[in-house]
């Protein structure tokens, strides 16, 4: 790991509240988004989708639709080739289903056409031949070794014997003897715990605009928070070089990891090239829910053995998650991060991968952590009721410090939830009183946070100013974060750096934005090209001054003679460098290429203040404050902004939201009426308190802000209403239902 | 389909009838149109009444309220002198969807598209209001109780629309209240709700009562034992455990996504007893009560 | 099925179209006359992103037909600023960083102005509640609130 990149400073723009570029077009509604996109001869594509959970596709009869006037083209599985087993695979069968329709709004054929109302009317003639098959969509009822297998064919060779061929992978993470730690422990409690699945709920539905040119070339727009990987499994699929098929990043309407993979784009190039034209996909708001990627459901079993004094002597936890029809690595994640708040001697977890008949999972904010940390953080505020201790003292105890060795594998070097939990036990929030049915609950959080394939391009115009080119769509402020650092790295104003999100044929390969790795990442690339730009221009100042280049220095966004050896030059600033560069050697550059490592850890502890209605079972968040370690805070309206959206979303997660299926595996809530995101009346001003240790791995010390804040609000929330009602709850969304009839006693 | 904006009463009837039954009236839309994107329903001719000036309106009558068919929830909530008389029905009103909603809904959709969970029917039944129907054999007055009679439909014969809402005059010391159930804020349908109208004589007994309940049957409820609980009672105690007793019998609820059979028999027994000391307070002129 | 005519002053300005009799408001925006800052989010009124004004009267796009904007005065986004001057809301909105992804906001501000031409001194709790049809995933409604309550105060103060 890159360890060694940080170097105390004081800024001069990072840190401060910068105007974002993208604001202006985003507040007069300029700002082209995926569906946004007109091009002329541009026909409409529609999809056709399965009302059956689980069903062998006979036969599909597209005569009828391909007849009538305006369509131009229909699409099913048949048309794509075939290809090798991975990611691209399962990705091009979830776009479009072959043999089986494996969910309820799973893809089975595609129309393009003149217009919406012919295309829509196109797919109500085309007959689709099902032979139903016995589905599963629950956790317990899949790993049964009787269950109706989803797909074969997945199962890898260390999954334990004795389940269904729908348990696919198994992963062990931990360290210790556990029997030694739960003989040391004054209790010991096991706890089931369920969660439902949610969604990302972004509010801007997928959407591609798809070119095929007869010369096999082919041009995409979307909105995706990847186009170089939407490239990659794109061309994959259809089987081209990834060079002739260029996607453009349209502005996105929210992703939350929810647009890191590919569920229409394949299809809308596959219409486009039978079509010979343009072909616009939209997805409604219902075939968002039905059909692109939830988070998971979980069932987890956990146990912990604590001492009288808040000493967790031992932990456990078996964690079931199920992500739809499709193999994913959320349990995986889930397993690494449930203990990773705690300095543990004797720690085990063990995820197990479970497929279902339900639509294939896609990341969400922190994949795989919330679910499992809440079971964790439950299971301690028990323990801390159980012995009547602090559970902020409990946590501190405990907590998680340089030198721990990981649950999941590393020993951690300098990290902040010590310093976060001292931060939340010294608030006024921690001590403020409570009112009648209220009650106060406590939470920690933890996320990795990603590094990855990174390039950025940084330009010094010829009047001076700066564009840096960067391939990471931009979903929550990250431009202005990068143009920051841009600014800061080269001492020029803020106002002179634009920094744009380009095309993948205009730049080198760039990682999804996911894993909160974009300021991380690209701000270490851009500061990276920085320097290199920098050590060009110090060039070309030796250049003009006809002195060694070793002579010159850079400070305060010019060059200078490093000493008085080196001669008497007035210094140069960058728009004179600039300026003359045409005839110093031409253009002046940097740029910077990197799989990036050293992306800090990420801690966050919550506090909530409920008032549960005792007659309704009704939760009212009454406050709510949120401390989060941001390393660096680059903008800090936009690490706030990643804390409180968090907050917001995990807030969602634990009273209300789910994904409810009848008992025919279809799926009964899908839209915003009855999937119930928190609405503004919902929720109360959230307070974020944002905590800076640096990360030694970036050179200004950032950290990656947006995951960790989804976290915690789960455990926070139960933990309040526990203690509210005076009952302990053990399943997500705590709805008032639930909660009414545990305060009944049910 | 076909859209047609007629501005006379007698245009509605005229093209209603022409319809065979493969028209709908189309006033605020907002129920309507999710049905039809939806593929629910695909109609070969929406009437849109909207530009019929006369059921824009709301005017006095006979010490009552008569609102035009086509008066939004938005333009109703505006009318501070009606929203005296029934604050009940105006919070009821103003439940159905968000602000945008709000510019477009109306009082007869909100009726005809008869779902059990409507928030302003139960308002209306407990306020005893009356809807004017116009149809191919002329015009007919119904109690707005009468006119659902499972959910999605209607008692209307084909060819009827609804014109207006009629709400009869208030006896002195006389108001109402509606509350509902829902696990947000704002934006949910209700998972159970109650309407309640009251009029108290001078000592602050109870000498009329109406309770309606939402949600907890195929239709709305009037439930008559409960209004007993109430009259001749100072609404205290023993008969608001009465009250809630009663609705908690009335109610015949479904398991679905938006809540259980217990919960719904538990809650709207809740919210009845809840919405009995707001209209209490109202009707004894102690202010306009807690809004829920 | 033949096309409806429709007249309509969008922004000020005269405007008309051609559309289906069952395309809606939204769509004839969008589509037709490429106002595409009104955003579809959910296309059943849940969301708020296609927040118009209609006759100065707040409503979901979505939900209406395009045909009944027949001589209505219809009010966008696109209108909101006037030339290159924002107005208060929108200034407010960026100052206050009250937007990550940007695709509620123009139904937030739509929305917001509605509000302050109604009720110029609107309590948090009033905001609230006046915008709980608009959804924002982003942001968890905090600097929205603080927005519009700063821009309605100095609305006040001008």
């Amino acid at each position: 790991m890159a360890l060694d990149e940080y170097e105390k400073r004081d800024f001069r723009v990072v840190g401060k509240r910068m105007p974002r570029p993208d604001a202006i077009d985003k507040v007069t509604g300029r700002a082209l988004y995926g569906a946004d996109m007109h091009v002329p001869g541009m026909l409409v594509g529609k999809i056709l989708r399965s009302p059956h959970a689980h069903a062998r596709i006979k036969a599909i009869d597209t005569s009828a639709a391909e007849a009538l006037e305006g369509v131009r083209a229909v699409v099913t599985g048949a048309d794509f080739p075939e290809i090798a087993p991975g990611e691209a695979r399962n990705v091009r069968d979830n776009a479009m289903a072959r043999d089986k329709a494996l969910y309820d709004g799973h893809a089975v054929a595609a129309v393009a056409a003149t217009s919406a109302a012919i295309a829509r009317k196109a797919l109500k003639l085309i007959r689709v031949e099902y032979e139903i098959l016995p589905h599963v969509t629950e956790i317990s009822d899949a790993m049964k070794p009787d269950a109706p297998v989803v797909q074969e064919g997945f199962v890898q060779e260390n999954v334990p014997e004795g389940f269904s061929d729908n348990v696919i992978s198994y992963h062990q993470y931990g360290h210790g003897d556990l029997d030694a730690g739960f003989a040391q422990a004054d209790k010991v409690i096991t706890r089931r715990f369920r969660t439902a699945a949610t969604h990302q709920g972004y509010i801007e539905p997928h959407a591609a605009l798809a070119s095929f040119g007869a010369d096999g070339t082919a041009d995409l727009w979307v909105c995706t928070q990847g186009h170089y990987y939407v490239r990659q499994l794109c061309a994959e699929i259809l089987q081209m070089d990834q060079a002739q098929l260029r996607v453009t990043a349209s502005e996105i309407g929210g992703g939350f990891g929810g647009k890191t993979t590919c569920f229409i784009e394949p299809v809308a190039l596959m219409l486009s090239k039978k079509a010979g034209a343009p072909v616009k996909l939209v997805m409604t708001r219902q075939e968002v829910f039905r059909a692109s990627g939830p988070t998971v459901s979980s069932e987890i079993e956990m146990r912990m053995g604590m001492t009288k004094d808040g000493r967790i002597t031992a932990a456990e936890a078996e964690l079931h998650y199920q992500g739809g029809a499709f193999p994913n690595i959320t349990v995986q994640f889930g397993a690494m991060a449930a203990f990773a708040c705690y300095d543990l001697q004797a720690v085990q977890t063990r995820g197990y991968n479970v497929l279902t008949n339900r639509p294939k999972q896609a990341a969400y904010r922190a994949p795989g952590a919330p679910m499992a940390i809440y079971a964790v953080e439950s299971v301690v505020d028990e323990l801390c009721q159980e012995f009547d201790l602090d559970p902020l003292e409990v946590r501190l105890k405990n907590a998680a410090r340089k030198g721990t060795k990981a649950s999941y594998g590393p020993t951690y070097p300098d990290i902040g939830l010590v310093a976060t939990l001292e931060a939340a036990q010294a608030h006024p929030h921690y001590s403020a009183p409570l009112g009648p049915n209220q009650a106060r609950g406590v939470a920690c959080g933890f996320w990795f946070n990603f590094g990855g394939d990174t390039s950025v391009s940084l330009s010094v115009d010829f009047d001076g100013s700066i564009t840096v080119t960067e391939g990471n769509p931009d979903i929550g402020g990250s431009r202005v974060s990068i143009a920051m650092m841009a600014a800061e790295e080269l001492g020029v104003p803020y106002e002179s750096v634009r920094a744009v999100v380009t095309d993948t044929a205009s730049l080198g390969h760039n990682e999804v934005t996911d894993g909160s790795r974009v300021t991380f990442a690209v701000g270490l690339a851009t500061i990276k090209a920085a320097r290199a730009a920098k050590r060009e221009m110090c060039r070309r100042a030796a250049k003009i001054w006809g002195i060694d280049e070793d002579a010159v220095i850079w400070e305060d966004g010019c060059a200078k003679p490093a000493g008085p050896n080196a001669g008497k030059f007035e210094p140069l600033s960058i728009k004179e460098i600039a300026a003359k560069s045409s005839r110093t050697g031409g253009p002046i550059a940097g740029h910077h290429e990197v799989n990036a490592e050293g992306a800090g850890v990420s801690f966050g502890v919550h506090i909530a203040d409920v008032e549960v209605d005792p007659e309704t079972g009704h939760t009212r968040v009454v406050r709510y404050t949120v401390f989060q370690d941001a390393g660096k805070a680059v903008h800090p309206d936009y690490v706030e902004g990643q804390m409180q959206g968090g907050a917001a979303q995990g807030i969602g997660w634990a009273l209300n939201e789910e994904y409810i299926y009848d008992e025919n595996g279809r799926l009964l809530n899908p839209g915003f009426l009855d999937y119930r995101i928190p609405v503004a009346s919902d929720l109360p001003h959230i307070d974020a308190v944002i905590l800076e240790i640096p990360n030694p791995g970036h050179p200004y010390g950032v950290r990656g802000v947006g995951e960790t804040g989804i976290v915690p609000p789960l455990a926070t929330l139960s933990n309040a209403v526990s203690r509210a009602i005076g009952r302990r709850m053990y399943e997500l969304p705590m709805s008032p239902p639930r909660i009414l009839k545990a305060i009944k006693g049910g | 389909m076909q859209y047609l904006a007629p501005t006379s009463e007698d245009e509605v009837v005229a093209a209603l009838a022409q319809a065979d039954g493969r028209a709908r009236i189309l006033a605020g839309g907002t129920d309507l149109l999710v049905q039809m994107k939806a593929d629910m329903i695909a109609p070969d001719i929406l009437v849109d009444i909207k530009r019929i000036p006369e059921l824009r309106e709301i005017t006095r009558e006979g010490g009552g309220w008569r609102i035009g068919a086509a008066v939004s929830g938005a333009e109703f909530n505006e009318r501070a002198d009606i929203c005296a008389d029934w604050p009940g029905l105006a919070e009821a009103f103003d439940l159905i969807g968000s602000t945008q909603v709000q510019g477009r809904c109306t009082l007869a959709g909100n009726l005809c598209n008869a779902s059990p969970a409507a928030d302003s029917v139960p308002a209306m039944v407990a306020a005893d209001a009356v809807a004017r129907i116009v149809g191919p054999s002329g015009t007919r007055d119904l109690p707005v109780a009468e006119i659902p009679v499972g959910p999605g439909r209607t008692s209307l014969a084909a060819g009827e629309f609804i014109t207006s809402i009629f709400l009869p005059a208030r006896a002195p010391r006389s108001a109402d209240a509606y509350l509902r159930f829902i696990p947000r804020t704002e934006m949910d349908i209700a998972v159970a709700s109650a309407g309640v109208s009251l009029t108290l004589d001078d000592n602050g007994s109870c000498v009329a009562a109406r309770v309606a309940l939402g949600a907890v049957a195929p239709t709305v409820l009037l439930v008559e034992e409960a209004a007993a609980a109430l009259i001749g009672t100072k609404l205290e105690g023993a008969a608001l455990a009465a009250l809630a007793q009663a609705c908690e019998s009335a109610a015949t609820p479904i398991d679905d996504k938006r809540g259980t059979v217990a919960f719904r028999k538990q809650v709207v027994g809740v919210l009845a007893r809840r919405a009995v000391k707001i209209a209490q307070d109202r009707a004894s002129g102690k202010g306009a009560g807690e809004r829920a | 099925m033949s096309k409806i005519h429709v007249k309509t002053r969008i922004n000020g300005e005269a405007a008309e179209f051609l559309c289906e009799p069952d395309e809606t408001l939204l769509e004839a925006l969008r589509d037709r006359l490429h106002l595409t800052g009104t955003k579809e989010g959910c296309g059943s009124g849940d969301c708020g992103a296609c927040s118009v004004t209609v006759n100065g009267r707040l409503v979901a796009s979505c939900l209406m037909l395009a045909a009944e904007a027949e001589g209505a005065e219809i009010g966008t986004i696109e209108g909101l600023a006037k030339g290159a001057e924002l107005d208060v809301l929108q200034r407010k909105f960026v100052e206050h960083a009250a937007l990550q992804c940007g695709i509620c906001t123009p139904g937030f501000l739509v929305a917001s102005k509605a509000l302050l031409e109604k009720n110029p001194d609107p309590t948090e709790e009033e905001v609230r509640y006046w915008l709980a049809g608009n959804l924002c995933r982003c942001t968890g409604y905090d600097k929205i609130i603080r927005a519009v309550l700063d821009a309605a105060a100095e609305m006040r103060r001008a």
